[in-house]
């Protein structure tokens, strides 16, 4: 079934988003985007201010004018785990299992076979007969997953499900959900790529309550539009107006009013909006304009320096540039100088924005 | 002189309150004299009662039949009366707790005011109310009902008093338990009533239980209300704490014989709801 939302949220969240049947869309933003907020609507837990929300033929909300339409969040079919487990404290694992099918009107011998078949899909099978405190983080979260599907959502909404855990234990549930999401509609909002990377179809980037990217999850990653998008990917990302042998840089930032050579692909043509990509491992650093060079040098005033992967990250601004130690030495680099960050016109791709 | 038993590095003490070794504690000094005063003046009257009483005489002065009447009258009324408050205590908290609405905290002031309200006032306001010319009184004596100066008035009365204690407790423990919870639960299926059934109410069940033993040890005490609102008939309206009012104009004895014994009832009450100390929902 088809899950279609349109919501408008008064100063949280005004989008539109949807999820095919079996699709597994990742929803990402910085904090305050309205990410939580788009899984409240969903779930029945906040009513918007205005829009509709189906699943499938059921109209699940709608303010529309003079239409009206409500269906309170027992009723939807639509299962939310939260970032922290919140098991029952009072209910055995067992019994936490059980709790879905229970309130589906199953008998309470049924509803704990349901359980167990649950729990032997979460792996937590030997964790049936504990209390929710006697549970690692873990533990507690997959059982909370068990208890999520045992109620047979039509969609399921996780909430940055691993966000609480610990650094062994993630990966760990990140394996369990891949192999219960398969084929499962459902939304998962993340900070982390590797969650969009493994588990989503499809990325909608959120920022300040609107979609502002969303799409395969590969062609996100691989062509950011937003800069968020290319925070996660890792590229450094410019934005402006394409020209015909790359990009016009717009903007106030450091690189505000410069052109940009590039490859660009077929698709983006001159004086429309575009971006200008290119990975931090491209940029080298020069203390002074270097002469007679084919490359983009860009000025920028250095804001912090940091390690990233056995080198020095040089942050300037939304731009970075990954450099070795030694290179950092030489140049004696330090937050506050300016620099050039140069990059060679190969490594910059050109697209549409 | 002094010297270590084993001289290692790891013989400090550790500062945790749980393993036993003495943390920093901020507590000044004095203060433990004025905290001592304290406790005296709480205990030392209890003390002075005890002292007091005659033991020989004990054992036939609260066997005694207006001592057995009365005592058995205050266990009933003071358990009627807190289950009539937690017939409508535990939906008055619910609503507090958890809908905000257009004058809220009016009704919270006034559902907490029988807390600092005298007695008696509150007997007077249910005497205008359920008494013969009281505002609802006309109406119940047309159809047969006449509460005032029957049992039913102690238990009313008893209510009245004891309501304000189930609220405050129970409301605060369905604030410290959140709606996370409850939330949760509508998203796996459950209908309102079932999560109030099996999620909400044995989440706060430890707030609810302390809830009802304030109410019933309230009601056990209640004197002004119960003697304005329901007088003084043995086996009817008199309950424990009037007999003993009664008893020391005329057998002091008795009295203390019987203040005695609502001691050790209502140190039994405060010692089970306060058994498990800090028992919290985990988060």
């Amino acid at each position: 079934m088809t899950f279609r939302m349109t919501a408008r949220v008064h100063g949280r969240l005004e989008a539109r988003f949807t999820v095919a049947p079996g699709e597994t869309v990742a929803v990402l933003g910085p904090n305050g985007a309205g990410k939580s907020t788009l899984l409240a609507v969903a779930a029945g837990l906040l009513k918007p201010d205005a829009g509709s929300v189906r699943l499938g033929d059921k109209v699940l909300f709608e303010r529309d004018g003079g239409k009206h339409g409500w269906v309170p969040p027992h009723l939807r079919g639509v299962a939310l785990l939260a970032q922290e487990p919140l098991l029952f404290p009072h209910l055995s694992v067992l019994d936490n299992v059980a709790f879905a099918p229970r309130s589906a009107g199953q008998r309470r011998a049924t509803s704990r076979e349901t359980a167990r078949r649950w729990l032997a899909e979460v792996d937590a099978l030997d964790l049936a007969g504990r209390r929710p405190g006697q549970l690692s983080g873990g533990q507690a979260q997959r059982v909370a997953v068990a208890r999520a599907l045992a109620a047979e959502p039509e969609l399921l909404l996780l909430d940055e499900p691993m966000a609480a855990l610990d650094i062994h234990a993630a990966p760990q549930l990140r394996r369990m959900l891949k192999r219960v999401l398969a084929g499962r509609s459902a939304v998962i909002v993340t900070h982390d790529v590797l969650d969009a990377l493994l588990l989503a179809d499809r990325i909608v980037v959120l920022e300040k309550g609107r979609i502002v990217e969303e799409g395969p999850v590969r062609e996100v990653l691989g062509r950011p539009r937003s800069a968020f998008a290319a925070g996660l990917a890792g590229l450094n990302l410019l934005a402006g107006t394409v020209t015909a042998g790359g990009l016009l840089v717009s903007g106030p930032g450091d690189a505000g009013g410069q052109a940009v050579s590039g490859t660009s692909d077929g698709e983006a043509l001159a004086g429309e909006p575009g971006v200008a990509a290119f990975p931090p491992s491209a940029v080298s650093v020069f203390p002074e304009l270097p002469h007679g060079s084919p490359r983009n040098c860009l000025p920028v005033v250095i804001t912090d320096l940091e390690p990233h992967a056995g080198g020095i990250r040089v942050r300037a601004g939304e731009l970075a540039a990954d450099i070795t130690p030694a290179a950092s030495a030489e140049l004696g680099l330090e937050p506050g100088m300016a620099v050039y960050f140069v990059v060679k016109s190969a490594e910059v791709q050109v697209y549409a924005a | 002189m002094t010297t270590s038993r084993n001289g290692t590095a790891n013989d400090t003490p550790d500062a945790s309150p749980d393993s036993g070794g003495h943390g920093y504690s901020g507590v000044p000094r004095w203060l433990y004299l004025p905290a001592a005063v304290g406790a005296l003046f709480v205990m030392l009257p209890l003390a002075a009662m005890l002292a007091k009483v005659n033991w020989s005489q004990f054992i036939p002065l609260v066997t005694s039949a207006a001592s057995l009447d009365a005592l058995g009258l205050s266990l009933r009324t003071s358990a009627a009366s807190t289950v009539v408050c937690l017939v409508f205590g535990v939906p008055l908290a619910m609503v507090l707790a958890r809908r905000p609405f257009r004058g809220q905290r009016l009704l919270r002031a006034f559902v907490l005011l029988p807390l600092v309200l005298p007695p008696v006032v509150g007997g007077i306001a249910l005497l205008y109310t359920f008494g013969r010319q009281g505002l609802l009184g006309k109406t119940l004596e047309l159809a047969g009902i006449q509460i005032a100066f029957s049992t039913t008035a102690v238990v009313l009365a008893q209510a009245f008093v004891a309501l304000p204690f189930l609220v405050v407790s129970l409301e605060g423990a369905l604030r410290t338990a959140g709606k996370r919870y409850e939330a949760v639960a509508a998203t796996l299926g459950a209908g309102p009533t079932t999560v109030l059934r099996r999620v909400t109410l044995p989440l706060v069940m430890p707030g609810l239980a302390s809830g009802a033993v304030l109410s019933f040890a309230r009601s056990l005490g209640e004197f002004g209300a119960t003697l304005t609102f329901a007088g003084s008939l043995q086996g009817v309206t008199r309950t424990l704490p009037l007999e003993i009012y009664l008893e020391r104009e005329a057998d002091a004895d008795a009295a203390v014989a019987l203040s005695l014994l609502l001691v050790a009832v209502a140190v039994a009450v405060v010692g089970l709801s306060y058994r498990k100390p800090g028992r919290q929902v985990a988060a």
